[in-house]
């Protein structure tokens, strides 16, 4: 009997360890693969030039520049935006009220829904509503906004990540003290002064990580953009909203998938790939830094 | 006697469903101390939250009666509670500096009431915590952040900090209840040098405390206001066998 759980016992704790080690295997495996088949074309010049011979040769500037001007546009559009939404549902809204409630599912299954949606809908609602509609209106017909942009791509982004930025805000509100609201409104200062000056100076390492981690995501992210901005080639950068853009996500895509010399590309998707999980893994490690250093001051 | 200051009138409070306080009137006197004692759970602290209004974050609570400060009843729908609250101002349990410097700490209410002219700001900081015995201890480092301050210092800082919205009531939630001894004294001193220009109402734990500090006691018990009247006397002859036994520390 007792030898029997002994031996239980021992299968269990090795098929936990198997199971551990598995998920370390396959990250360790990943990294060797990709960094091995990346590493001899990884240099400074790979990541500040231009791709040359059908994408055969040369960098990934361009690449690089589009992802960054892209989570930057969409920073600007999804932190604001999330911070007022994480304001409202914290402090001003009745924690049952049907809106509060309402909000928060909507908040959450836009968390669920599949990223490539999100990419239909930018191009039904941002390119082929608004942006048409700006052009019949304004342009008198003429295609200026009508198609696909860094901008219209940038704003599906933000609606994407925009969970994202409210969880963070909203649980970096929720660790602002209640004795320090009652301070402030102690002291006469009215609901909206203690939000501005204490509640909120109070959540802004929240905000930071919400922000990052929207970023990494957005710059991870390829569905999105798929019919709403990135290019498959562009010889400029962009330089106005309404310029396409091209992506690291979507730049290794287009190499795996439409590329004239598979082997001969294989390396620049390697070293691409090398620096867009060097990009997310490190914003999601200042992420967690920030967001453990936001918890220990809650504590 | 002097003049009275705040008045209250049958006034109860309810959780939801359940009273917390029940029926109480009182007069509070101009200038002068005034304690609010009882076991924990009594309303006494709940009481003191009326008084600025306070309770009205909480969800669920529900008031009657009347709560009348220089003759007007706070619970008026033409009270503006923002000023309400900074002619009663408010020194909590937990000292609660904000996670600035010192300096604008103090500055904080002034700042809301729209003073920024910087030797305006200079003088009131200044003087306030000249009237909190703290100036001495910070006015080198008046830039450095709150939170360093030692915890009694912290609870006299948050009393300037008070004091430089100018109230004319200051309510203290236990202001000692968390300091070591020495502190403790220290803010016991204060009091008495504050209720020459301050009507003070404090609620404390500790009864030696209120017979120091008080000039007439208070005494709650579940949710009723059982005694009040010189402290003097509530501690040599209550009236009350409650408030003798309480006092006596045969129950509490």
């Amino acid at each position: 009997m007792s030898r029997q759980k002994t031996i239980t016992g021992g299968l269990f704790v090795g098929v936990t360890a198997f199971s551990a080690f598995l998920i370390i295997a396959v990250i360790i495996i990943l990294l060797v693969v990709i960094i091995n088949g990346g590493k001899d074309t990884f240099s400074w010049e790979f990541l500040t030039s231009f791709p040359e011979d059908g994408m055969m040769k040369g960098g990934i500037f361009p690449a690089i520049f589009g992802t960054v001007l892209l989570v930057l546009i969409m920073s600007v559009a999804a932190v604001p935006f999330g911070t007022i939404t994480a304001i409202y549902l914290t402090e001003y809204a009745h924690e049952k009220s049907v809106l509060a409630q309402t909000i928060r599912f909507a908040v959450r299954t836009l968390a669920t829904v599949p990223s490539i949606i999100f990419g239909l809908f930018g191009l039904g609602f941002f390119i082929k509503f608004v942006g048409t509609g700006i052009d019949d209106v304004f342009l008198g017909g003429q295609l200026k906004w009508g198609q696909p942009n860094i901008l219209w791509a940038s704003l599906t982004m933000a609606l994407l990540t925009l969970p994202v930025v409210i969880v963070s805000v909203e649980e970096a509100i929720r660790t602002v003290p209640r004795e320090l609201r009652e301070a402030s409104l102690a002291l006469g200062a009215t609901k909206w002064e203690t939000i501005k000056r204490i509640v909120i100076p109070g959540s802004r390492s929240g905000i930071m990580t919400g922000t990052i981690l929207a970023v990494s995501r957005g710059a991870g992210e390829v569905a999105p953009i798929l019919f709403t901005g990135a290019a498959y080639y562009l010889a400029t950068l962009p330089t106005s909203l309404s310029d396409q853009f091209m992506n690291l996500g979507y730049h290794i895509y287009i190499m795996a998938t439409q590329s004239a010399n598979v082997d001969q590309t294989l390396p620049i998707q390697f070293a691409t790939t090398m620096v867009l999980l060097l990009l997310t893994f490190t914003l999601n490690l200042a992420a967690v830094i920030i967001r453990s250093r936001l918890r220990r001051n809650a504590k | 006697m002097k003049e009275t200051k705040i008045k209250t009138r049958d006034l109860s409070l309810y959780y939801g469903a359940k009273m917390a306080l029940n029926s109480i009137t009182m007069d509070i006197p101009e200038k002068e101390v005034t304690a609010f004692i009882g076991p924990s759970g009594c309303g006494k602290s709940t009481f003191l939250r009326t008084l600025n209004r306070m309770n009205d974050l909480i969800p669920g609570v529900r008031i009657t009666g009347e709560v009348l400060v220089d003759s007007l009843n706070i619970y008026d729908k033409q009270i503006d509670v923002v000023n309400l609250r900074k002619k009663v101002g408010m020194v909590f349990q937990k000292s609660n500096p904000f996670a600035k410097s010192i300096f604008e700490n103090v500055a904080y209410g002034p700042r809301i009431n729209g003073i920024n002219n910087k030797t305006k700001l200079e003088e009131i900081v200044e003087s306030s915590l000249k009237k909190a015995f703290i100036w001495e201890e910070v006015k080198d480092r008046m830039n450095d952040s709150a939170m360093a301050l030692s915890g009694g210092q912290q609870q006299r800082m948050c009393i300037a900090r008070t004091l430089a919205v100018e109230p004319e009531i200051i309510l203290m939630d236990e202001p000692a209840s968390a300091l070591d001894p020495i502190s403790t004294a220290k803010i016991e001193e204060l009091i008495h040098e504050l209720k020459k220009s301050y009507t003070i109402v404090i609620v404390t734990h500790n009864m030696q405390q209120a017979a120091r500090v008080s000039d007439l006691t208070a005494f709650f018990y579940l949710g009723e206001l059982i005694e009040y009247g010189k402290t003097r006397k509530i501690f040599t002859t209550p009236d009350k066998k409650h408030t003798e036994e309480y006092i006596t520390g045969r129950f509490g």
